[in-house]
């Protein structure tokens, strides 16, 4: 098990503020990419058939797309490997984004909560986030080779 | 070498000015301990790193994280040269401290999130950018003198 149970409790937490938004967590999911494309150009090259301006559609679906996988990871952290196997699968033979950029993502992901859930985001469930989405890389990498 | 626009050195000074070094120094090198304990290997006569309360609430963490942002904010002064105003201190991380260069963008990423739990809305995508530019510019001026 990649997740101890403290780690589990944690995100259940900020599971759970995720949700209390009212249905936010797509926009969080495009604010990420938005800011990763911003810090991190080289990420682009993966999208050359986006339009990357501010508030663009497709960054907003894409978003959305990449947060609903993750609140689909956070209900199946004891079975990651399973309820993600297609995504990996997706990664691995058709998307292959180098892996370094995973932790580009997971960075911009962790800034976006901290900028909007600022008195959740303690130390300790910073430390759980992080480890999440380390987990969630691992297992989109897991079939590349 | 890192190349800073005008509007990027704005963004950047104007946010430092609402920094609180000592508070944010603290909160920066503590959640690095925290969140990647195996950092906690350069300082080992900092007492008890037992728990993230004990390490949040550790008077040594806290003077050094302040130690570390005030000299991160004397090179916002000297945008245009960072590998000039850090020349010393990579020479000493690397000769004395023995600290892997990996660290340094660590902490630099630790800085951008507790900016953005700090400033909220106002750190943008568009600040976040030229912070990660300044943290990557001082990462690698602190490892040029690496031999």
């Amino acid at each position: 098990k990649v997740l101890s149970a403290a780690h589990k409790n944690n995100i259940n937490n900020i599971k759970a503020a995720w949700k209390a938004t009212g249905g936010h967590a797509g926009e969080r999911g495009a604010e990420a990419l938005e800011r990763m494309f911003l810090s991190f150009p080289t990420t682009k090259t993966y999208f050359p058939h986006f339009d990357m301006s501010h508030g663009s559609a497709q960054i907003k679906t894409h978003g959305k797309k990449v947060a609903d996988a993750l609140s689909n990871a956070v209900n199946h952290l004891d079975d990651m490997p399973t309820a993600l196997s297609a995504l990996s699968d997706l990664h691995a033979h058709k998307l292959r984004v180098d892996p370094v950029n995973f932790k580009l993502l997971s960075h911009c992901l962790l800034v976006t909560l901290a900028s909007h859930h600022s008195a959740e985001f303690t130390p300790v469930v910073h430390t759980s986030l992080d480890k999440f989405f380390a987990a969630v890389s691992t297992v989109l990498t897991s079939k590349y080779r | 070498m890192v190349h800073f626009t005008a509007e990027e050195k704005a963004v950047i000074t104007s946010l430092w000015g609402k920094v609180n070094v000592e508070e944010t120094g603290a909160e920066v090198l503590g959640r690095l301990l925290v969140v990647y304990p195996w950092t906690q290997r350069f300082f080992d006569n900092f007492g008890n790193l037992s728990s993230a309360s004990a390490i949040m609430g550790n008077p040594k963490v806290k003077d050094h994280g302040k130690k570390v942002l005030t000299s991160l904010g004397e090179a916002i002064k000297n945008m245009d040269d960072l590998k000039g105003t850090f020349a010393h201190l990579s020479e000493l991380h690397c000769d004395r401290l023995h600290v892997d260069p990996e660290n340094f963008k660590l902490l630099g990423n630790e800085l951008v999130i507790v900016l953005a739990k700090y400033f909220g809305k106002e750190f943008t995508p568009q600040v976040q950018a030229a912070w990660q530019k300044m943290v990557a510019g001082v990462a690698i001026a602190l490892a040029h003198k690496y031999h």
